[in-house]
């Protein structure tokens, strides 16, 4: 073998804060070839995003590096900021996770291919609109010539990415360092720009270092992979090898990890608990000064679903195909039009006390439990919230007694109550934020993507909560998700969405063993298989 | 529900009075590793206990007189001079020798009215035990006109350390009622008026749309009246006293501080928790002050001793002008107005330069290390 192009020989990063000291990165090496692939994977916090930054030196003022990064037989670490800007986005190129962020807002996209252009080869003018043109057509960027004066708000999330990857390449780098770039995206965006990565890799020979959490995209992209846990590799080699045969207990538990088996039983002939019947939300867009309605977003459009107790109901479809829109709707926290009716009862016209009063049946667990959960509140205080607010109380029950009791159902320790939502880990958090749900027995929990902010281990955890606890309280479940995967594990009856509209809906064994439209077959393939289809889903 | 609820016990509750939150404590701690605002804040911690204590340090009145073998303080009653066996029914003017006298010998008025004339020492009347008086450090009120001072303003000397002003009154007297005030003042000031402005900010960003459109117009209106004008014209029609100048500082100062609480309140309504507070039932005023407020409290923060300061500043301006508090009050700009007349006496300008100079510096520090306390990004070690 030759050379590598990089190798990392022990690294090890150490922050210092307060008196304390956290070493995030402990003895890494690993070395990537000309051509080559290789997938860093491990959960959130594992050290793969630092040991990656480092080999450009972006790391945090704070940090404290040691060992030796080379790049070609150079030494980077202790290199001076004029070698290391040479290298920075010249050989060595960045993708990061969050398309919305690393664009600047206020430039045209043109303006921030041609800065690096400019920065690094000094191309300006038509030199470099020609070239700009050739990059965003090869990421496949349809109608380059009229996007070039486009800011990155009118573009999509997966455009943007790909922007992003055209700004990587403009300066034909040998290696791409790619942070997670897909996690933000969905399913279907993210199969098409993996086929657009491993297109350009082989078109250009590419090498790439390939940061991610899922095993899924390391199987179809790379040639070698690293594990990482705790800020140590603890299992490297070819790709075929490491999943066929694991040798550390890591790598075989995030292997397994994966949510699996089936929902339990539905129980039959259980009685309705939530029905919609035309379910129409639109956003009215006025203009002028008298703000005359002159068009409708139509967020979701005349949808008809019934839950019954015990069961959960599967909402798929991309972003913006209005499945949390749907939801608040059928919660009443924000208006709908259309029938809907709980326990039997229809709760369109419900006002003040009324519409409090249903609150402690119906619940709501979110996407982002960093998000969810107010930083200034203790866990108790924040679990506990929903008994002062309904004047819930048992008898002989103190409401930190009714606390710890959820917190223990979920799998928390009540000896942790008094602590602040900041030192608990992504999954805890999300228990805390089911937790806060079910302290009030409620009959209807809406679970919107509970699982997609989590590390997969944690998901199947989480996963796992959800079932049980249905199985014990009967619970109707209106579970969102665009991760199939999990929606698989959960749902027992599904629809699928597409710009506000249900393309299709059935039991899950129906909807998955045989979709019967192209929409939801393109979805399946991109979740299963990872595979792009175009034609029908975004871009 | 077929499995008994699992046994398990809460932790006892372990939040008592003075139990912080973690982020209080590293707060706390940031706070206290920023030496020079921990000594300021000792410090101006000090002077300010000292000048709430100012009856006790500077006052015409004792604050113990021992009379006929009773004590008695003349601090908390007022007692006429015919109470200690004198003529005049008016208060006892405890510097006045006759007064002194009779206190000591128990009511000897003719021995007294003898020992002023320099006719020989007074006795102590028969049966009474010999009297005292325990006056404070500084034996002058700030209103204290002092007789005996031949040339006003007089510069500083034994019995007056600072010297007197232009009506004899002493200086350092002066000084620690003026710092009270100036300092009670801008507390006061300040402290309303961010009440006033966190409510108001926190409708407007709360609610937003029209609420918000209405609120802004309104106090883009008040906010551009000069409060200067709105000063001299009320002064004119109403005699001003502390309580006036206090409800017009409120009615100017509110506004200064709902920008930022408004901002603070439109960026987080949006946030998941607080929509996940609405779904629990959580009603809109709950929301604002559980949810909310905490998180535009570190912005208030830092705006507080702007506001504070400038208070204290806009007033001693005022009183400089004039326009101020007026004749009945231990002004400190009046002292710096008296600097400027009486050049020739110079203790009156440096003593006014240096209480402004040391008062604001301290706050300054103080307010300094508090915000930098509440920055996340900034660690001591």
């Amino acid at each position: 073998m030759t050379e590598p192009l990089l190798q990392v020989r022990d690294l090890s990063i150490t922050f210092r804060t307060e008196g304390r000291t956290v070493r995030a990165v402990d003895g890494v090496s690993l070395a990537i070839a000309r051509g080559e692939t290789l997938a860093l994977v491990g959960e959130s916090g594992s050290g793969k995003s630092l040991t990656a930054l480092s080999t450009v030196k972006l790391l945090p003022d704070t940090a404290e590096v040691e060992g030796s990064v080379t790049w070609r037989g150079h030494e980077m670490i202790g290199a001076d900021a004029r070698s290391l800007q040479q290298i920075r986005g010249n050989d060595i190129s960045f993708i990061f996770q969050e398309p919305m962020t690393s664009l600047n807002p206020l430039h045209t996209i043109e303006k921030q291919i041609g800065e690096s252009l400019a920065l690094h080869q000094g191309v300006t003018g038509d030199t470099a609109r020609a070239r700009i043109i050739e990059l965003l057509t090869k990421v496949g960027i349809r109608e380059p010539e009229s996007r070039l004066g486009a800011f990155p708000h009118q573009l999509s999330g997966g455009q943007r990415q790909r922007v992003m990857i055209a700004m990587a390449l403009a300066n034909k780098p040998e290696l791409l360092i790619a942070d997670e770039p897909t996690t933000a995206l969905d399913v279907t965006i993210q199969a098409q720009i993996l086929a657009l990565l491993a297109e350009l890799r082989d078109a250009e020979g590419l090498a790439m270092l390939f940061i991610t959490h899922d095993l899924g995209i390391v199987r179809r992209v790379a040639d070698r992979v690293a594990v990482m846990q705790a800020g140590k590799i603890v299992e490297t080699g070819p790709v075929a090898e490491v999943f066929d045969n694991p040798q550390h207990p890591y790598t075989r538990k995030l292997l397994a990890a994966e949510p699996k088996g089936r929902p339990g039983p539905c129980p039959d002939g259980a009685e309705p608990l939530l029905a919609g019947e035309k379910v129409r939300v639109w956003f009215p867009i006025k203009r002028g000064f008298f703000k005359r309605t002159v068009g409708h977003i139509k967020a979701v459009t005349d949808i008809d679903l019934t839950l019954n107790r015990g069961e959960t109901l599967g909402v798929v479809g991309e972003s913006g195909s209005g499945k949390t829109t749907l939801a608040l709707g059928l919660m009443r926290l924000i208006a709908a039009q259309g029938r809907i009716s709980f326990l039997g009862r229809d709760i369109q016209g419900l006002r003040g006390s009324g519409l409090r009063a249903l609150r402690r049946d119906m619940q709501i667990v979110f996407q982002d439990p960093y998000g969810s959960l107010s930083p200034r509140m203790s866990v108790a205080e924040i679990i506990a919230e929903g008994l002062g607010v309904h004047g819930v109380r048992e008898p002989g029950v103190t409401p930190r007694e009714a606390v710890a009791r959820q917190m223990a159902e979920v799998g928390l320790d009540p000896a942790t109550m008094d602590r602040y939502p900041h030192e608990f880990s992504g999954g805890q958090r999300q228990r805390i934020a089911i937790a806060r749900a079910m302290i009030l027995k409620p009959e209807f929990v809406v679970l919107d993507e509970p699982t997609s902010a989590l590390d997969m281990t944690v998901q199947t955890q989480i996963v796992d909560l959800l079932r049980d606890l249905q199985r014990r309280y009967r619970l109707g479940y209106l579970f969102i998700s665009h991760d199939l995967r999990v929606v698989r594990a959960m749902a027992h009856r599904m629809i699928v969405m597409r710009q506000g509209e249900v393309v299709e809906s059935g039991t899950a064994d129906e909807v998955f063993d045989n979709p019967r439209t192209e929409y939801a077959r393109a979805l399946m393939a991109a979740a299963f298989n990872l595979e792009a289809v175009e034609g029908v889903v975004a871009d | 529900m077929e499995a008994p609820a699992p046994a398990v016990t809460a932790p006892a509750p372990k939040r008592g009075l003075f139990e912080f939150s973690p982020l209080n404590r590293r707060r706390l701690r940031n706070f206290r590793a920023n030496r020079r605002a921990l000594w300021s804040l000792r410090l101006f911690g000090l002077l300010f206990l000292l000048s709430l204590c100012a009856e006790l340090i500077a006052n015409d009145r004792p604050v113990l007189v021992s009379f006929r073998g009773e004590i008695i303080s003349p601090l908390l009653n007022t007692y006429p001079e015919t109470f200690f066996g004198g003529d005049f029914e008016t208060a006892a003017d405890y510097s006045d020798p006759v007064v002194r006298c009779l206190i000591r010998t128990g009511g000897n008025i003719d021995g007294c009215l003898d020992e002023s004339d320099g006719l020989g020492p007074a006795q102590t009347v028969e049966g009474e035990s010999a009297g005292w008086v325990l006056r404070p450090l500084i034996p002058f009120s700030y209103a204290t006109v002092d007789y005996e001072v031949a040339t006003a303003p007089s510069p500083p000397d034994a019995r007056h350390w600072l010297g007197t002003d232009d009506q004899a009154r002493d200086v350092l007297a002066r000084v620690i009622y003026g710092f009270r005030l100036s300092v009670l003042f801008g507390f006061g000031v300040t402290a309303l008026s961010a009440m006033i402005g966190v409510l108001a900010g926190a409708a407007q960003g709360f609610f937003g749309g029209w609420v918000d459109l209405t609120f802004q117009r309104i106090e883009e209106v008040w906010s551009s009246m000069n409060t200067l004008y709105v000063i001299l014209i009320i002064s004119s029609v109403l005699a001003p006293n502390m309580w006036v100048m206090f409800f017009i500082f409120v009615a100017f100062g509110w506004t200064q501080i709902i920008g930022v609480v408004r901002a603070e309140f439109l960026r987080a309504r949006n946030f998941e928790y607080v929509r996940a507070a609405r779904a629990l039932g959580v009603g809109d005023w709950r929301i604002m002050v559980r949810h909310l407020l905490p998180n535009a409290m570190v912005a208030t923060v830092t705006l507080l001793p702007f506001m504070l300061t400038a208070s204290i500043g806009l007033l001693a301006g005022l009183d400089f002008l004039g326009f101020g508090l007026g004749q009945g009050y231990p002004s400190l700009g009046e002292l710096a107005l008296q600097g400027k007349k009486y050049l020739q006496d110079p203790h009156l300008a440096i003593t006014a330069f240096l209480t402004f100079a040391i008062m604001l510096s301290l706050m300054v520090f103080v307010f300094e290390g508090i915000r930098d306390a509440f920055d996340p990004r900034k660690t001591f070690r």
